[in-house]
């Protein structure tokens, strides 16, 4: 009895681990299901579903997926040129991984998505820190993979990459383009900043501020202020703005801090006081728009939700998106929908090229280089980073109440050449060369 | 001849068959057990210290002082030595670990956990400013190499895993070894009182100091493995939900063995790896509720359930 | 000298929102020796309370000033059911464990609970800014506040001059003294220990609903908000010296005081000041500002 028990207690970690082993694999690897022909292709949807950026930027992002794809395996639903079925006739299935959580659970998760639940290809990222921690695992594990949201300009500017694109334009465009609005007509003597203490919010503020001083020679920084992300409490930071006596008070702020900033802001008179402009505003408009003073200036990072054009792929999102969930689709949801049709341009042109046979990996990426395609949000050209990082316009608009409803008035358009730099050129560089156009 | 050691003979064995089936496995699950063994690493550092009653709620600071060591030897000198980077980590966090336990030695209890807390907050906002290592969004490393030798395609994954696989091995060996000196045992009667402890002739001050940086080399090492496995660093490492995740998992495993971290981290990381992946919304739920059970019926950790079967023997 | 008075109000403000986060928690931690990272989520669940709650009461146009109403009953609400829930249903099993495993005890609630408010309110913000606007601005230093901030105050003195009161002057509060004293002779003496410590929890989940609740007309209530005041109120209530209510307030105050310099001179540094103060006060009194003298066990 005891020497049996002996030999059980060696073994039973061993046994442990092997059970384990042998049960995350039986879990992990999906059966593919289907016919040959049917085959769905698999997307990996990475997106926040938990914490503060999922309902401002991760859940419409998850709903315009939902919506678009839903609508594209009905086939003949969407307008040309995306009537035909899933991609080139092939349904789509949708995988959502929660983004929350940091760096090396996403980029565990990636590997996850690629290698245990064999997806065709990957969207997401919202967050900068993951968009730049995926793109050399994505070449590693060689799957296409699509950044949709995150602003930061250095996937590109830094690397090259085969596998990755991104369809959104980067957030250089948003600061330089509310640059340009706020000194439109008028000459600007002192500004000032609140921005989020992380990357985006310091990244925003050195933009406008370089913007500022290259088109406002002799523009003094009254005061920059950065508190810490999700802070929630502003009071000593708009006292700060307030007795800063900046004409222009801008603002990279988002979700929660922007909501809970113009709350605090507001009946403590800044907005008078000031020009605010809130880079990433439209995501909290229709919720905030009894909130929003009048002249405040709003961007939507690019022509999305109310700055996009009237064309028929925009009125029927708008339509599909608000009978499902009946709200308006804010700019992430725009953006989902633009990296989603791109792969779909892409892989119907590859497939042409193909003779009508479904496309391989490397066909859909060499289609998806330099591709110039209309979404909801007009014209995307791969124009960047070798063909694999978009540019398109942008718009900014001041807030005014009509009749107790938000209207955006006074919006100006600008085209993607004026507020991105030329390939080739950093936008740090750029920005500060005063906008040269070329090397 | 003397009996080996039965968490030795274990270790040995694992390695061993670790090392054997590395190429058989599929690549997702050969890096997750190499994520897991990193952050192992991080916790036997914590079971040290939980053994002499201290909980640190901040070795959040040397995960990310390793990491970020080995990251710099890349960014600024091209060196991408896998054995080299984590010795360099190891050294780093334990060099500074040295100067900051004079201060900690003199702490427990919640304090402790609480300074420790606000070090590695004060490191947080220090990376968050530094514009040049890419305050939040972090940076990337490169691909790693070992001894001046390339891996290609999936050896790459399988290098590094040999690699962790070899580090907990003499880790947990060093540290099995290290308990059973009297110094190490000193760990328990520390908790118990350390009033006795002082009458006995021991400096319970030199000891926590000693068992602190301890346990820093090894969270030192752990991020430098995590760096280099994720191929990402950025400073959510240093970050208080990252030291109480090392926590939880310390909990979780129990404080038994020095296998317990390595066990405990590698459950940790698929229950929450299968949540994400089947509750995408509810994650978070599923990870309470399972350390909530654990707690309830474990109350030792997961490793009691081998711990009470050895006693019986 | 505006700029001196200026930063001072806002320093103020801040701490008397500070104090309503923590006082909860040094309340839970000084009777039972719980450090409650539940204390967060709780915060969160008044806040969601309150804010569908009043938000109730204004759209079916009763009278505005009741919404005021609306947030004390949210607390007050959150407060009953969640307090005993918790401490019932899962605290009692652990009392006499070690105070680390109590701790993540209340981390795994922390993480189940985050998801509840999310399976409860999806994860779309809320607004009950109604509230905040109400009572018109006061200007001061030449500077507008909303009055509302007066209404934050005054919930702060009465939740610590109450508490200190209820210590101090009546019988129970007498008898939850010895509780917090001596354990054990308590037990002996006959008193009802486990009683006080529901009793003691219900308070301070309700507190820390408060916080929430009084919070949520400043603020969008979103997911994750309960996140963010957990370090906080860790961080007020060790300098204070855990478990001591005139140590968390006089942490509040220092906090809110260091951050409102910071954020007016110093804007760099706004990101870790808090941990700065919290570093230097545990150097200098590792046991925080008012500590109780601990008997040594030999």
């Amino acid at each position: 009895m005891k020497q049996k028990q002996l030999f059980s207690i060696k073994l039973f970690p061993g046994i442990c681990f092997v059970t384990f082993l042998a049960l995350t694999s039986i879990l992990g690897w999906t059966i593919p299901a289907g016919a040959a022909d049917e085959k769905p292709i698999k997307i990996g949807v990475v997106t926040f579903l938990s914490g503060g950026a999922a309902g401002p930027f991760g859940v419409p992002a998850r709903n315009g997926a939902e919506v678009l794809t839903e609508a594209l395996n009905m086939g003949g639903k969407v307008p040309t040129p995306y009537a035909t079925k899933g991609f080139g006739g092939a349904p789509i299935e949708l995988v959502f991984i929660d983004e929350a959580g940091g760096v090396t659970k996403q980029v565990t998760e990636y590997r996850n998505l690629v290698q245990r639940q064999n997806v065709d290809l990957v969207i997401g990222y919202i967050s900068s820190g993951d968009a730049i921690a995926i793109p050399p695992v994505a070449e590693e594990l060689k799957k296409l993979t699509i950044i949709f949201d995150a602003g930061t300009p250095r996937i590109f500017e830094d690397g090259s990459y085969k596998y990755v694109f991104r369809t959104g334009a980067h957030a250089t465009m948003d600061n330089v383009a509310a640059a340009y609005y706020v000194t439109e007509n008028k000459k600007i003597k002192k500004i000032a900043g609140i921005n989020q203490n992380y990357a985006w919010g310091q990244d925003s503020w050195n933009d406008f501020e370089a913007a500022m001083k290259a088109l406002n020679p002799g523009v003094q920084v009254a005061v920059s202020q950065m508190p810490k992300l999700f802070a929630g409490q502003y009071g000593a930071e708009i006292s700060s703005l307030l007795s800063s006596g900046a004409e222009v008070v801008h603002s990279s702020f988002w979700g929660g801090d922007l909501e809970a900033f113009v709350l605090q802001a507001a009946p403590r008179g800044l907005f008078k006081k000031s020009t605010v402009v809130l880079t990433a505003g439209e995501t909290a408009m229709f919720r905030l728009a009894n909130q929003i003073p009048a002249g405040t200036v709003i961007g939507g990072r690019g022509p999305h939700g109310v700055f996009a054009p009237d064309n028929e792929l925009n009125r029927w999102f708008r339509k599909a998106y608000q009978e499902r969930y009946a709200l308006f689709p804010t700019y992430p949801a725009y953006k989902m929908v633009q990296a989603i049709l791109g792969v779909k341009a892409a892989y119907e042109k590859a497939m042409a090229a193909a003779g009508g046979k479904a496309p391989n990996q490397d066909q859909i990426i060499a289609a998806l280089e330099n591709l110039t395609y209309e979404t909801p949000s007009g014209k995307v050209e791969m124009a960047l980073g070798k063909g694999h990082q978009a540019i398109q316009g942008t718009a900014y608009g001041t807030v005014k109440h009509v009749k107790g409803q938000l209207t955006i008035a006074n919006i100006k358009h600008y085209p993607a050449a004026k507020v991105n730099p030329p390939e080739g050129v950093k936008s740090e560089d750029w920005i500060k060369s005063g906008f040269k156009k070329t090397k | 001849m003397k009996r080996m050691d039965y968490t030795f003979r274990i270790l040995t064995g694992a390695l061993a068959a670790l090392l054997v089936i590395g190429p058989f496995l599929p690549q997702w699950m050969l890096f997750q057990v190499t994520v897991s063994f990193g952050k192992g690493l991080v916790v036997l550092g914590l079971l040290l210290l939980l053994r002499t009653g201290l909980v640190s709620f901040g070795q959040g600071l040397y995960y990310c002082l390793g990491a970020y060591t080995a990251g710099s030897l890349g960014l600024s000198l091209g060196l991408t030595d896998a054995v080299l980077s984590l010795l360099c980590g190891a050294a780093v966090a334990g060099f500074i670990a040295f100067i900051l336990g004079f201060l900690l030695a003199n702490y427990r209890g919640i304090f402790f956990a609480m300074l420790s807390l606000a070090f590695s907050m004060i490191l947080y906002g220090l990376l968050v400013k530094t514009a040049f290592l890419g305050s939040t969004d972090g940076f990337n490393v490169g691909v790693p190499t070992l001894f001046g030798f390339m891996f290609s395609g999936r050896w790459v994954r399988y290098a590094v895993y040999a690699l962790a696989c070899l580090t907990v091995f003499l880790a947990a060996l060093i540290m099995n070894r290290y308990l059973k000196t009297s110094l190490g045992r000193l760990s328990p009667a520390i908790k118990d009182n350390e009033i006795r402890v002082e009458y006995m002739g021991a400096s319970v001050r030199r000891a926590i100091h000693i068992k602190y940086v301890i346990a820093a080399i090894l969270a030192g090492a752990g991020g430098a493995l995590t760096a280099i496995t994720i191929g990402h660093i950025d400073p959510e490492m240093a970050y208080w939900t990252t030291s109480g995740e090392f926590v939880f998992i310390t909990i979780l495993g129990g404080t038994g063995n020095v296998l317990a971290p390595f066990l405990g981290s590698l459950i940790f990381e698929s229950i929450r790896s299968f949540a994400y992946e089947y509750s995408p919304n509810t994650w978070q739920m599923v990870l309470g509720a399972a350390l909530l059970l654990v707690i309830i019926f474990l109350p030792a950790g997961l490793w009691s359930v081998f711990q009470a079967r050895q006693r019986r023997v | 000298m505006s700029d001196l008075l200026t930063v001072l109000v806002d320093g103020i403000l801040y701490s008397s929102w500070l104090f309503i986060i923590a006082v909860g928690l040094t309340l839970i931690y000084g009777v039972m020796k719980i450090l409650n990272m539940a204390h967060g989520s709780l915060y969160a669940l008044g806040a969601y309370a309150a804010a569908s709650l009043a938000g109730y009461w204004l759209n079916h146009g009763y009278a505005p000033l009741g919404s005021y109403g609306m947030l004390a009953l949210a607390a007050v609400i959150v407060g009953l059911v969640m307090g005993p829930l918790i401490e019932r249903g899962l605290l009692r099993f652990m009392y006499g464990k070690d105070e680390i495993l109590l701790l993540i005890v209340t981390f795994a609630l922390f993480l189940i609970l985050e998801d509840v408010i999310k399976l409860i309110w999806g994860v779309d913000p809320f607004f009950i800014s109604e509230p905040y606007g109400l009572l018109g601005s006061l200007d001061f230093a030449g500077l507008s506040y909303p009055a509302y901030n007066l209404i934050m105050i005054g919930v702060s003195l009465a939740s610590g001059i109450g508490l200190l009161w209820i210590l101090q002057y009546t019988r129970q509060g007498k008898l939850l003294l010895a509780v917090i004293h001596d354990r054990e002779v308590s037990l002996a003496m006959g008193i009802n220990v486990n009683r006080f410590y529901l009793i003691t929890f219900t308070a301070g989940a309700m507190l820390a609903a408060i916080g929430g609740a009084f919070t949520a007309p400043t603020v969008s209530v979103v997911p994750g908000m309960g996140v963010e005041v957990i370090v906080l109120a860790f961080a007020v209530v060790v300098i204070g010296g855990l478990g001591s209510l005139q140590g968390a307030a006089l942490g509040a105050l220092i906090v809110g005081l260091v951050r409102s310099t910071a954020v007016h001179y110093l804007p760099e540094i706004e990101l870790f000041s808090i941990y700065l103060v919290m570093a230097l006060v545990l150097l200098l009194k590792p046991q925080g500002l008012y500590s109780a003298m601990e008997a040594r066990k030999i």
